[in-house]
């Protein structure tokens, strides 16, 4: 089932949640909305589910117009972040409630209902607590409940909003794949909202970058990641070193430092720049490799797990530059704070105009 | 029995101390004084307790003060209800005087409401001139009892339940209508046994409570024999003819109502929690 938003609008007293987005999910996708929290991907989740309303625009499901419809009449599943099972009802019941709410001439048989919520709960691999309450459950095994509690309706759509985000980091990556397992079995046209680059990256088919209501970029995970189209993308998607300077040449002028920078190639001589670049894509090392590299004094070493994090401080820049690098090449150059490294600045990303996150 | 000596040390100090004083005070403040009334009510000649508690003007008052009290404990639970969700779900002007108004009851000196209640509904009353004319009688008849009990029944539901709905996330509703329920279905499957077992304390709370008040009830009564004359006024009366057997064979049975509520009610908790917790 496809979904068609158009042109939607909605403002609170003192902002703008969302402005005038306009947006496209295929039949069968699993689309991420990504953005900081307050950016407006949870209110346009909500619109969709009509449990807000829009102040303008359209929501159309597979060529029909809900936007003003109840949500109860939306055919919609929505997972709510803290779950929000029913706690009095056990989870066969939890379930079975939208089956059994439905008016008597299309609802199904008690057999029906039995054997559908089984197999759902098959399908989320919770069959083994059909008689527990939910207060019984562990956090991930209660969002395995209220997703086939979503989807024991045969909902045209699938609404999670930040499903893992309660949960713990083990669980959550756990889920986060079998997640993307389920959807690949069942193919139901899902948006889930998240904050979690990670999770976001890792799970959907296509990612929606909002900031401040507004969509800044939407695309293939990995397309996001390598071509983001602004610094606010390039910084949301995760860590980066800034720094703020001058084109110059299709270079870019650090303090007194020039940054060979591909990108920056098509951009206006003398304005303003920032150039981005992720900690793991700095090359550290001890022997200098090219005439570009800086040279830094190792200020701080910090493991973190796989990788190990260098503080670098040099001459060229008044900020400290922030490196990560795979704990094999850490050990074979046997770094240690206070030694002297050279440093290769050749993947940096430049983007011109304001940036704020 | 080995004198209570522990060598676990416990965390907060001064357990003796606190437990000697609970025990203490308890016993001085509840248990000796309903003793009395026990053991009074053994002492006496069970013929004549059995002929006090049934005589007809006795029976007929606890009929009186039972069927009022439920009643008005019924009331209380529809509008007190309704209040509790008012005051919970919606932000509106002058939402924490009204809540601080519930309290009321509470605070007022019962004689007060009486005399309030008397006032209004006396034939040249506020109310009790139109109310004469439509034929619907308050003062002087159980009606009247009614309405004392349900005004000081009222803040138990409302502040039993509060807590309880403020704690109930708008996301369990949510979810209930995106599943496809309507708003009757969300409430009656969903809302009601979610906030029954604090509807239901509420509701005994001001039923027990009905059961035993005494000073607001008598000034709107009336408390003519066999027709409006409640349990706790028979005592009363009973005391007045130095006829303290009496008075305390009747204030026995209260005490054994009272206190069989209170077993029904925790009974009731208790299989109520065992199901989901």
């Amino acid at each position: 089932m496809s979904i068609d938003i158009k042109n939607l609008t909605k403002r609170y007293p003192g902002y703008t949640a969302l402005d005038d987005i306009t947006l496209n999910v295929q039949k069968g996708e699993l689309v991420a909305l990504l953005g900081p929290s307050g950016c407006g991907k949870t209110t346009l989740l909500r619109i969709i589910a009509g449990l807000e309303t829009a102040d303008s625009g359209s929501v159309i499901l597979e060529e029909r117009d809900t936007t003003n419809l109840p949500a109860r009449e939306k055919n919609v599943g929505f997972v709510f972040q803290h779950y929000a099972l029913f706690r009095r009802l056990n989870v066969f019941e939890n379930v079975a409630f939208g089956l059994r709410v439905r008016p008597s001439s299309s609802r199904p048989s008690k057999s029906e209902i039995r054997d559908r919520v089984e197999h759902l709960l098959k399908l989320v691999q919770m069959d083994w607590a059909i008689k527990r309450y939910p207060s019984q459950l562990s956090g991930g095994q209660r969002q395995r409940v209220a997703l086939a509690r979503a989807l024991a309706v045969n909902p045209k759509v699938l609404l999670l909003d930040e499903p893992f985000s309660a949960l713990d980091a083990k669980v959550r990556q756990e889920l986060r794949r079998w997640l993307r397992k389920l959807h690949d079995d069942i193919h139901v046209t899902s948006i889930f909202v998240t904050h979690d680059q990670e999770e976001a990256l890792e799970l959907a088919d296509r990612i929606v970058v909002i900031n401040k209501g507004k969509i800044e970029q939407q695309g293939a995970p990995q397309e996001v990641y390598d071509h983001p189209a602004n610094a606010f993308v390039y910084n949301f998607l995760g860590n980066v070193n800034v720094f703020h300077g001058r084109v110059k040449d299709g270079k870019v002028l650090v303090g007194d430092q020039l940054i060979e920078a591909g990108h920056a190639s098509g951009l206006p001589e003398a304005s303003d720049g920032q150039a981005f670049i992720r900690p793991h894509e700095i090359g550290v090392s001890r022997i200098r490799s090219g005439e570009n590299d800086l040279a830094g004094i190792i200020r701080e070493i910090r493991l973190m797990g796989g990788q190990i994090g260098l503080e670098l401080e040099t001459a060229a820049f008044d900020k400290p530059i922030e490196a990560e690098i795979p704990r094999d090449i850490w050990r074979n150059l046997q770094l240690s704070k206070g030694d002297e490294v050279f440093i290769t600045l050749d993947r940096v990303k430049v983007f011109t105009g304001d940036y704020e996150i | 029995m080995p004198p209570y000596k522990s060598n676990k040390r416990h965390i907060l100090p001064g357990f003796g101390l606190s437990m000697g004083y609970t025990v203490f005070y308890l016993s001085a403040i509840v248990i000796v004084p309903l003793a009395t009334i026990v053991i009074g009510a053994f002492k006496m000649d069970p013929q004549a307790f059995i002929a006090t508690v049934t005589s007809p003007r006795v029976l007929a008052s606890y009929r009186l003060s039972l069927s009022t009290a439920v009643f008005a404990a019924l009331c209380n639970a529809f509008f007190g209800f309704l209040a509790a969700w008012t005051l919970v779900r919606y932000r509106f002007p002058g939402r924490r005087v009204l809540d601080a108004l519930v309290d009321l009851p509470f605070a007022l000196p019962t004689a007060v409401a009486g005399i309030c209640f008397a006032t209004l509904y006396s034939p040249v009353g506020w109310m009790g001139q139109y109310l004469e004319k439509t034929g619907i009688q308050i003062i002087n008849a159980p009606s009247g009892i009614v309405v004392a009990l349900i005004f000081i029944g009222f803040p138990f539901v409302v502040r039993t339940l509060q807590p309880v709905l403020v704690e109930l996330e708008p996301e369990i509703e949510e979810s209930a209508q995106s599943l496809g329920a309507t708003r009757w279905q969300t409430f009656r499957r969903i809302l009601l046994p979610h906030l029954f077992p604090a509807l239901l304390t509420g509701v005994t709370l001001s039923f027990a409570r009905a059961i035993g008040e005494y000073g607001s009830v008598i000034f709107i009564a009336g408390n003519l024999p066999f027709k409006t004359e409640i349990a706790p006024l028979m005592i009363m009366t009973k005391l007045d003819q130095f006829d303290y057997d009496g008075a305390s064979s009747v204030a026995f049975v209260l005490l054994l109502i009272s206190f069989s509520m209170l077993l029904v009610l925790n009974a009731v908790q208790r299989w109520q929690q065992k199901s989901y917790r």
